[in-house]
């Protein structure tokens, strides 16, 4: 069936849809330049059609490359509650979102109950934003209306390299830094607890806030301001009363950003917060998150066990968690940025 | 005058806050490298941990780190400029484009320790690479790819359009016109993107838990299929996994500083790439 070197340069055994496509092309080139130039020039038909053709495949393969992101989005997705299913299938949805005892390796009965995890998890993303948020859209503040050129020229970098540390250096500091500050300031026996990692996520997810607040303040339009100006308001007052008000959705969704980003943090959270499966609501308790749990259990369980599959339902519901607050952070921006146009 | 008595006052709060996220950079800096620089040496650089990792460098650590970037760039680069050029040069816009677009952002927003999940499965179990050097650059390079597409894209977006069009208007093909009049402007910021992604996926220690970093090996990984020794994870296992953590101490704040210099080098390499290039095409 094959002849020459691509069987396709024969139309006889080109799908129909190509055929079309390349006498489409055809008339084009001839009305473009007017019929027999191309051949008047030394330029064969074949050649022009070859080259369609070569143009047709490569944007099929960048379009292919494209849709990746959708694919692996959907890979996650469809893998972690198919690999979290038989878990599910054993235990029921009850067993997992009813109860808040996680003791998946007792001697007597397994306890698979995540309450206590999510509410770690939340309690340290909430313990973040209370710090991150009023220093992040404070210091945005400061970058965006009230820094001169050059200092701005300076924090951009800082708030940059901020965002560079890892992750796993911020949870060595929260032990040697943070630990002990704790420890002798409310008198306890060692500060692993949930508000060390609290103050580590702050840290972790204020260059989110900084950039992105300053990005939504910068975004609103001079005129606000100078009519602002204009009825006699100073400077802080139109900060307060017209540049923060009208950036507010973009800050918003910087700090949804931020939160997503702290409810998915492992490292800092797994080696600052104490490692306790208590459902507690205190800050001085040492708490375990969804991701330390994850993060210690995965390495220990056998493959393809109860407690495994156990832990992917962890995973699929942290998943869920953050998908939701990016989703939502990503609708805001997309208005705001509807709205701005 | 109770106007601009608050005035002061707001802005000194607004300075206050600032000078406060400084100084939190300052005192990690400071600590890191005032505690650490004293540890680190030639020898703590090329030898490999003694005495139960009581002793000795981290050169095991850092080749580690080293290779599964390697990994990393080449499954995550290739992948991430071409989705960048069909989404810049080829998508046309509408649902599809869209969807895409709404992924890419929430993969960035996925926790990578859920990337740790995924490539457990994909990588160590389904495609049977084990617990390795290639699982675990696998999963980094997932995990890197949304900011890789997205860091490509910027570059694209920086090209006149004029440049594509001087070539479509000589009667180049949309590829040729790519090829020869976008990608070569379009590489250095593309370039400064891959670093800072890779930056990122250096310093990450939770994807590769449990795809292939080991707590310890006596030898060097000699394939891509051998388990090996990460710095951040190193970092890890020094910090809260020893059984002398005290006496092993000095060592976790020398690998801290080294994985600190290693990001920070990085990404200022990063930014200072990017600065050239930004002034280079105003010019």
């Amino acid at each position: 069936m094959v002849k020459g070197k691509f069987f396709f340069m024969n139309e006889e055994n080109f799908p129909l849809i190509f055929i079309y496509k390349l006498r489409m092309i055809r008339m084009k080139i001839e009305a473009n330049i007017g019929e027999g130039v191309l051949e008047k020039k030394g330029i064969t038909f074949a050649e022009v059609r070859s080259q369609r053709i070569k143009e047709f495949f490569i944007e099929r393969f960048f379009f292919v490359n494209g849709l990746l992101a959708i694919l692996i989005l959907l890979g996650i997705f469809s893998l972690l509650f198919a690999k979290g299913y038989p878990a599910l299938k054993e235990l029921g949805w009850t067993t997992f979102l009813l109860s808040a005892q996680w003791n998946p390796t007792a001697y007597e009965i397994p306890r698979y109950g995540i309450l206590s995890l999510i509410n770690s998890t939340l309690m340290v993303t909430l313990g973040a934003l209370a710090f991150a948020v009023p220093l992040g859209v404070a210091c945005a503040a400061f970058i965006s209306e009230a820094a001169s050129p050059r200092i701005r020229e300076i924090l951009k970098p800082t708030v940059e390299i901020l965002a560079a540390i890892p992750s796993v250096v911020i949870g060595f500091l929260g032990i040697v830094l943070v630990n002990p500050a704790l420890s002798t300031l409310f008198g306890i026996s060692h500060g692993l607890n949930a508000l060390n990692g609290s103050i580590l996520l702050a840290i972790m997810a204020l260059p989110t806030i900084i950039s992105l607040s300053e990005d939504a303040l910068k975004a609103v339009p001079k005129t606000y301001k100078e009519a602002s100006y204009a009825l006699g308001a100073n400077r802080w007052q139109t900060i307060v009363r017209v540049s923060v008000p009208s950036a507010l959705s973009g800050i918003i969704a910087s700090i949804m950003l931020g939160m997503g980003r702290a409810i998915g943090e492992t490292m800092t959270v797994l080696m600052a917060t104490g490692n306790a499966r208590a459902l507690t609501f205190n800050f001085l308790d040492p708490i375990q998150t969804m991701t330390a749990t994850i993060a210690i259990e995965l390495g220990e369980v056998p493959y393809n066990t109860t407690h495994y599959y156990a832990l992917f339902i962890i995973g699929f519901v942290l998943f869920l968690m953050t998908f939701l607050v990016n989703l939502v952070s990503d609708i805001i921006l997309q208005k705001y940025q509807e709205v701005e146009r | 005058m109770k106007r601009k008595w608050s005035e002061q006052l707001g802005f000194l709060i607004l300075t206050l806050s600032t000078v406060l996220v400084v100084f939190v950079l300052g005192v990690i800096l400071f600590d890191i490298i005032s505690k650490g620089i004293s540890v680190i040496s030639w020898e703590f650089l090329t030898h490999p941990p003694r005495d139960g990792m009581t002793k000795g460098g981290i050169f095991p650590a850092l080749l580690g780190t080293f290779l599964v970037s390697v990994i990393t760039v080449l499954f995550a680069v290739p992948l991430g400029m071409f989705a960048a050029i069909y989404l810049h040069e080829y998508a046309r816009a509408g649902k599809l484009t869209r969807l895409i677009r709404l992924s890419i952002r929430n993969l960035s927003g996925v926790p990578s320790i859920v990337y740790g999940l995924f490539g457990v499965v994909i990588f160590v179990q389904i495609l049977n690479f084990g617990t390795s050097i290639l699982s675990a650059g696998l999963t980094l390079g997932l995990l890197t790819l949304p900011w890789t597409i997205t860091a490509c894209e910027e570059a694209l977006k920086t090209v006149p359009k004029s440049y594509r069009e001087g070539a479509l208007a000589l009667g180049a093909t949309k590829w040729y016109s790519i090829r020869t009049n976008v990608l070569p402007y379009a590489i250095p910021g593309m370039l400064t993107g891959t670093i800072l992604g890779l930056a990122r996926a250096a310093g990450e220690t939770a994807p590769i838990l449990f795809t292939g970093a080991a707590f310890f090996l006596p030898h060097l990984p000699k394939s891509i299929f051998d388990q090996f020794m990460a710095l951040p994870y190193h970092l890890y296992i020094l910090a809260t996994q020893h059984h002398a953590i005290t006496q092993v101490r000095p060592i976790a704040y020398g690998t801290a500083l080294v994985l600190l210099a290693l990001v920070l080098t990085l990404s200022f390499t990063a930014i200072l790439v990017r600065y050239r290039f930004r002034k280079k095409m105003r010019g």
